[in-house]
């Protein structure tokens, strides 16, 4: 562990950051879920027909994350053994206590659609595969075989069911993470109630750059052209979504400096100190105004698809870093001052341990991992 | 079935829903009147400090860390020191928690006033931490104790963060949350806690807030008072006279 820097006065026990860069992974990948989930809904339940290129693997994705949305939580718990406390001996005082149960039922609807979505090509696989192959096609398919009209029918109405309670839990799931922290009065930093509200829109906004960034990596790969139609809509909702989301942020401070609480001295100073280049640079300056422009630019003007592609990854890649950003400077930021607010600590993560760099980059791999295992056994590209 | 008795469990069964939802929508707030007097009949516990008579050595910090096997880098207990210059700079510190008392100061400027504050748990009538704990790890018991049940705790470390205070940490073999507990395996057996027991100008005092006699309520009654960072409505037990505005 690295000394800590510390400055004035801190609580004794606060010289060292509890919740770690874990802590901000954990925000951040269940965030990326909300997003891709809507993404797949836009065009599951509000028919976005242009949006049907991506629409499986958004599915597929939001799935991924969701799977290891928790990983990082666990890594981070003194006794990972008892996690499972949470849901048998809850204490629904707590703002935490839902999460397992917010997150089980989530999990449950992503799986259900997955299937539904999929139930086809589980069939067709079973029928054209032999041996053990076609066995296990056969049991993920649950044995259900019928893929006349009338079922698929059914089927599709299934699934737009799901996907509609699925928006809602979605925006619960990640406006509950915002919660969590924005329901601690002890944090100045943390405490407000526009805190859930931010969380959600950022989650959004970094889900929709997710998938941008994704499908023009794998297209390419793939050898493929990215649709031109497909492309152009995702941004203009990452635009959309993304003038909610900064709006949302730059109020939220700006209320802060306006009421000017007792608190606001010491969030100035850590503003202006010791977040100046994660917060003040990176969130706001470079990867906010940058894409902002580019996307404003994409979304307005008509464009050579190729630099239009372009233009629309740049800024994918520049919001994904101001909503990794934006959780650093919460989790962090909120545990870097002193609740004495007279004195200030610092943080830097180590490389190994359990709770270091190196750790946090495999649990973020692991999502696209199962991506490619999930693409391995049920092909979601369409086939041209 | 006749109409009127699937009417009347149609009804029940809403009703019990409803009021199941109520139940447990309210015991998600704190509760609203902050009345002192919870626990049991006979006993409920409170803990006074008085600034007035601190002389910052330290003593309670080092009892408390043998009593209590505190570990190296943190502490259930600490005292701060307040500097305050004439022009109204405030200077606090309390190195490694003021085990070893303080060293002469290094404030050049004319010092207006100082003094010192000790610190531990407030054992919070509505504690934050409580509230929060997401498995009933840190209860309250009947004399208003605030304990955590290391058996159970997950260490998540949400109650450290909720408490105002930074009375709480991670014990670093244990991985689980720990403070102070008003030595509370020595209370059970009528004795004092630690620090009350080592503090030689008895700046901290220990008793049974429901029982007039005792020297606590004496003091709360006659005295004036105060507790830390009010506003959060952690309504604490542990009391400070002479309390600074200075003090957070
Ligand atoms: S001082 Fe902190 S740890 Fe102690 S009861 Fe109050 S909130 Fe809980
Ligand atoms: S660290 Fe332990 S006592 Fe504290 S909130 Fe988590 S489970 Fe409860």
């Amino acid at each position: 562990m690295l000394e800590a820097v510390t400055q004035g006065f801190l609580y004794p026990n606060e010289v060292e950051v509890l919740w770690s860069l874990l802590i901000v992974l954990y925000p951040y990948i269940t965030g990326l879920v909300a997003g891709a989930f809507i993404v797949s809904s836009l065009y599951h339940v509000f028919g976005r027909e242009e949006l049907k290129p991506v629409a499986r693997f958004a599915l597929v994705a939001a799935f991924s994350f969701l799977l290891f949305a928790c990983t990082p939580l666990l890594f981070h718990l003194g006794h990972p053994e008892r996690a499972f406390n949470i849901m048998f001996t809850p204490k629904f005082t707590s703002a935490m206590s839902g999460f397992g149960y917010i997150y089980t039922f989530y999990l449950i609807i992503v799986a259900l659609e997955i299937w539904f979505v999929f139930r086809p090509d589980m069939v067709r696989l079973a029928r054209e595969s032999i041996g053990l192959k076609k066995l296990f096609y056969s049991v993920l398919s649950l044995g259900v075989f019928d893929v006349s009209e009338k079922a698929l029918h059914l089927d599709h109405k299934i699934t737009t069911f799901l996907a509609a309670i699925g928006i809602p839990s979605a925006c619960v799931l990640h406006g509950y993470v915002g919660f969590l922290f924005g329901s601690l009065k002890s944090n100045p930093w943390w405490s407000t109630p526009l805190m859930p509200v931010v969380f959600l829109m950022s989650a959004i906004v970094s889900g929709i750059a997710v998938l941008i960034v994704s499908y023009a990596i794998i297209m390419k790969l793939r050898g493929k052209t990215v649709d031109s139609g497909c492309m152009q809509s995702l941004c203009g909702y990452l635009w959309g979504f993304f003038i909610v989301d900064v709006t949302l942020e730059l109020l939220e401070l700006i209320s802060m400096g306006y009421e000017g609480e007792e608190s606001w001295a010491a969030i100035s100073q850590l503003i202006g100190g010791r977040l100046q280049f994660s917060y003040v640079v990176l969130q706001f300056i470079v990867c906010s105004t940058i894409p902002m422009v580019m996307l404003g630019i994409v979304s307005l003007w008509k464009l050579k698809e190729s630099t239009r592609n372009m233009l629309g990854i740049i800024s994918s890649v520049l919001l994904l870093i101001q909503v990794l950003a934006m959780r650093w400077n919460v989790v962090i930021g909120g545990q870097l001052f002193s609740k004495s607010l007279r004195g200030f600590t610092s943080y830097m993560p180590q490389f190994f341990g359990r709770e270091g760099l190196l750790v946090a980059l495999i649990l973020f791999a692991m999502p696209f991992v199962t991506m490619y295992i999930i693409n391995r056994i049920l092909p979601y590209w369409e086939k041209e | 079935m006749n109409a009127d008795r699937r009417k009347f469990i149609k009804q029940t069964g809403w009703t019990l829903l409803g009021s199941g939802i109520l139940v447990s929508v309210s015991s998600f707030f704190p509760a609203a009147g902050r009345a002192m007097q919870k626990g049991s009949a006979h006993e409920l516990y409170g803990f006074i400090v008085n600034t007035n008579r601190c002389i910052g050595c330290g003593k309670c910090v080092e009892a408390c860390k043998t009593e209590n096997h505190v570990p190296e880098e943190f502490f259930r207990t600490w005292v701060e020191r307040y500097i305050i210059t004439a022009d109204d700079t405030v200077y606090v510190d309390s190195p490694h928690g003021a085990v070893h008392g303080f060293k002469d100061t290094e404030v050049k400027e004319k010092i207006e006033k100082s003094f010192f504050v000790p610190k531990l748990c407030n054992h919070c009538t509505e504690a934050n931490c409580v509230q929060v704990c997401p498995v009933g790890a840190t209860y309250t018991t009947k004399e208003g104790v605030v304990l955590v049940d290391e058996k159970h705790c997950v260490g998540c470390g949400y109650c450290v963060q909720a408490c105002p205070y930074g009375a709480r940490y991670i014990h670093p073999e244990r991985r689980t949350a720990d403070k102070c507990t008003w030595c509370y395996h020595r209370v059970k057996k009528g004795l004092m806690p630690a620090c009350v027991v080592v503090c030689p100008v008895e700046a901290r005092l220990f008793g049974n807030l429901k029982d007039p006699e005792s020297r606590v309520a004496r003091i709360l009654r006659e005295e004036r008072i105060g507790v830390l960072k009010p506003e959060t409505g952690n309504s604490p037990k542990t009391f400070y006279v002479g309390l600074d505005k200075e003090v957070r």
